[in-house]
């Protein structure tokens, strides 16, 4: 398949995945608001996590308030990490490859960005944002359904959902990481009960809660942490996205599992095994937010030997209308 | 009644006599949309169009909000082409487009038609399409415009008449495609009862001619279809073509040359190219061969094309016979080429050039369309019966500045066919495009593209201006 085509399903893939978790990170931020009666400071964290920061400081001054982060990582144009700016992106890259995507796919994508785009001007994501935010997440489901169920699983298929959970894997380690953020400034709070809601708060915006029940009794950071980091069988865990994913790399060039051939699939492999000899209680001693700043630092190297692997061939589509038709 | 007090107002109507009864090939059709319930046409035209849109059958708007779409407007009431009509037609276009052949590879290669005299060098030697990079060259078969979509008009005399040749890239054809889908679910009964032929192996055909041209040697070549991109506005088109025949659709940054080959940048590395269905412009295709600012293109893909490594469908240099005043000659061409006849003729078309022809265009700037030589999709034109006073000045101006680069022609009083106003039908002026495609013989697609000035008293059917399209069905015989 054309490297630009890959390139450009690969892409369209993480964009919507992206969208879809920046209206986790913002849910789970306002999930924690509720209970802990206070926003001093957490707004600004938020933006941090999402590694917007600088951006931001520069779009919107110094004042993180509710309403400027809300907007910014939402509606506003000028963050190519808001939801719309990577809804464009969703759509100029299945513009750009039509006839391999489903016509079903280019409906959904269409029906999601024009809701997103509509709701910036009737104001309705800050009257009701759990709503908003809530079927921000149900359009992208919607979208992951139809991929699904209408793609072959061809090359296309396994481009599409190795950018999928690699942008997955990212998103879910600063998901955790929100609560690390938050929690920093009041350590006292570590095992009380407000703890407790929030780190329930925290899988429910990863809609982890009702799986992480069938398998834990309690909610305590330790097994919060094992599921979302180190789960094989839970679709947000990042060990679950690391291991699908290396299975798509395999599937499209057909090297052997447990074998590499090039870059992309001895780094993915490195992942793999990191992840899957971990334990939870040695990441939590040396520190948990150095341990997904690391991942993190490794999975962004993946994506770079994927770019040189499979796209580097390509170049970026020219800009111009060019040239007449009669 | 849809047409209880049809007026056909003087013009030439596809569906009804001057005396208002209907004709031949039209009759059947109406006999049967009159037996449809009251309301029923009105609800099926809102239906397609709710239809074409979901299909997302739109083209690009320039100098909008970026990637601005809309639908290409589609009125439900058929042109109808009766079988004696539509024979004489594809007989005419067939031999125009064989003589349109035989001329381009002439003024290439040998050059007689100049020798002899039937045609003045210097108006080729002063064409903005004549691409000398194509001197002595011999293109795959022969065969230089594989795929036209020339232009009829119907005058008031009811005969066809060829407006413009269109040998570089005709876009439209996948509006053909499209409407036919729409009408077949609009009226599946009738379909049943009338004769018509088929549109739907364009795609089938159009690829069979591309695999017809791959280079000597090559078994099972490898076609793709080459585009500008999506802020193209034909990229709709360009898109559909691609899946409707199974082949990549790539942009120039796919492409490279590589040791005298073409080949497409895939996941598993190189891949050789050996037909290239080209949307984009010659001057845009190869910036060192010609426009060196061009993105678009291929660097190198001109002297790939020399060598016979690759196909390029339409062939580079085929515009030379989409320039006007070459237009006007094509009578004489036909002639010079085949012995024959034309048998579809030009609309009248003064050369002002042409000494004699200027002098007759200044004085009657205010009955005449004035056309540029080298524009197409109706940009630059003078209407001259609707120009004001200062715009036929302005083009007196221009015509005495460059004559070499103007034509002009009376204005023809188009044909017109009924759409759906409401609850009735009004005739609206249409014009009309057959598609053909010279491959291992010529064909031409039984139907085309009927595009109709939507507001009324209007003769732009462009669709940048008001202009819309119907489905047109060429009968098989008489019903």
């Amino acid at each position: 398949m054309l490297s630009r085509v890959a390139n450009s399903i690969y892409w369209m893939s993480r964009y919507m995945e992206r969208a879809e978790n920046v209206a986790r990170f913002i849910e789970v931020n306002l999930h924690l608001m509720l209970d802990m009666q206070t926003d001093e400071g957490q707004w600004a964290a938020l933006v941090s996590t999402t590694g917007d920061l600088e951006i931001f400081m520069e779009r919107c001054g110094k004042e993180a308030t509710r309403e400027t982060v809300l907007d910014f990582l939402t509606f506003d144009r000028e963050n190519p990490n808001s939801i719309l700016s990577t809804l464009t992106m969703v759509r100029e890259n299945a513009r750009s490859i039509r006839e391999i995507i489903s016509s079903e796919m280019w409906e959904q994508i269409n029906k999601f960005y024009y809701f997103v785009r509509d709701s910036a001007l009737s104001g309705v994501a800050a009257e009701t944002p759990q709503d908003f935010y809530q079927r921000v997440k149900t359009e992208s489901h919607l979208y992951a359904g139809i991929a699904d169920s209408t793609m072959n699983r061809g090359e296309d298929w396994h481009f599409a959902r190795m950018g999928r959970l690699i942008e997955r894997a990212d998103k879910t380690s600063r998901i955790i990481d929100v609560k690390y953020f938050i929690l920093l400034p009041k350590p006292e709070y570590v095992g009380t009960p407000i703890d407790n809601i929030q780190w329930a708060a925290l899988l429910k915006s990863a809609s982890a809660l009702d799986m992480y029940r069938r398998k834990y009794e309690q909610i305590t950071p330790e097994s919060v942490v094992q599921f979302l980091l180190l789960d094989r069988h839970f679709p947000r865990a990042i060990l679950y996205c690391v291991l699908m994913a290396e299975a798509s790399l395999h599937s499209i060039t057909g090297t052997p599992a447990g074998m590499f051939r090039n870059e992309a699939e001895r780094r993915m492999g490195r992942l793999h095994a990191e992840l899957t000899y971990a334990r939870i209680d040695d990441i939590i001693k040396k520190g948990l937010h150095e341990y997904l700043d690391n991942f993190q630092t490794e999975l962004n190297s993946v994506g770079d030997s994927i770019r040189d692997t499979f796209f580097a061939l390509s170049t970026a589509a020219p800009n111009t209308a060019g040239g007449m038709e009669e | 009644m849809y047409y209880k007090d049809y007026d056909t107002e003087g013009f030439f109507d596809e569906y009804f006599h001057a005396d208002g009864s209907p004709r031949e090939g039209a009759s059947v059709l109406l006999r049967r949309l009159e037996q449809l319930p009251g309301g029923e046409l009105l609800r099926r035209q809102k239906a397609t169009e709710a239809r074409l849109f979901q299909m997302g059958v739109t083209f690009t708007v320039y100098g909008e909000e970026e990637g601005t779409e809309r639908i290409f407007p589609f009125d439900i009431i058929p042109r109808v082409i009766e079988a004696r009509e539509w024979e004489a037609l594809e007989r005419g276009l067939k031999q125009r487009i064989y003589a349109l052949n035989l001329f381009i590879d002439d003024i290439y290669n040998d050059k007689k038609i100049l020798k002899d005299r039937v045609f003045p060098e210097e108006l080729l030697k002063t064409s903005k399409c004549y691409r000398p990079q194509c001197e002595g060259f011999k293109p795959p078969r022969g065969i230089w415009c594989h795929i036209s979509g020339t232009d009829l008009v119907r005058g008031g005399d009811g005969v066809y008449y060829v407006l413009e040749d269109n040998l570089r890239c005709p876009s439209g054809v996948s509006y053909v495609l499209e409407n036919r889908e729409v009408l077949k679910r609009t009226f599946p009964k009738i379909f049943e009862d009338l004769k018509i032929r088929p549109v739907d192996d364009y795609p089938y055909r159009l690829r069979e001619m591309l695999q017809y041209m791959a280079p000597d040697g090559v078994h099972s070549p490898t076609v793709v279809l080459l585009t500008p991109g999506i802020y193209n506005s034909a990229y709709f088109e360009h898109s559909y073509l691609a899946q409707q025949m199974g082949i990549e659709l790539v942009e120039g940054g796919d492409l490279a040359v590589t040791d005298g080959y073409v080949y497409m940048k895939t996941t598993k590395g190189l891949q050789r190219v050996d037909v290239i269905y080209r949307r984009i412009d010659d001057d845009f295709i190869d910036p060192l061969a010609f426009r060196e600012d061009s993105l678009l293109g291929v660097p190198g893909i001109m002297d790939v094309y020399k060598s016979g490594h690759v196909a390029l469908v339409n062939a580079i240099g085929t515009g030379i016979a989409d320039d006007k005043i070459i237009y006007a000659y094509v009578p004489e061409i036909i002639k010079y080429y085949t012995g024959e006849d034309p048998i579809l003729p030009n609309v009248p078309t003064y050369v002002c050039w042409e000494e004699l022809d200027r002098k007759y265009v200044l004085e009657n700037l205010e009955s005449l369309v004035v056309k540029p030589a080298n524009e197409s999709g109706g940009y630059g034109i003078m209407i001259g019966p609707k120009a004001s006073a200062g715009v036929r000045e302005e083009f007196r101006g221009k015509i005495l500045e460059d004559p070499r680069n103007y034509i002009a022609q009376p204005t023809v009083s188009l044909s017109r066919v009924p759409i759906l106003a409401g609850e009735r039908f009004e005739g609206r002026h249409v014009d009309f495009r057959p598609y053909t495609l010279y491959g291992e013989d010529i064909y031409v697609m039984p139907g085309g593209l009927t595009r109709v000035a939507l507001k009324k008293g209007s003769l732009v059917v462009n669709s940048s201006q008001g202009g819309g399209s119907k489905d047109t069905w060429v009968l098989r015989d008489l019903p």
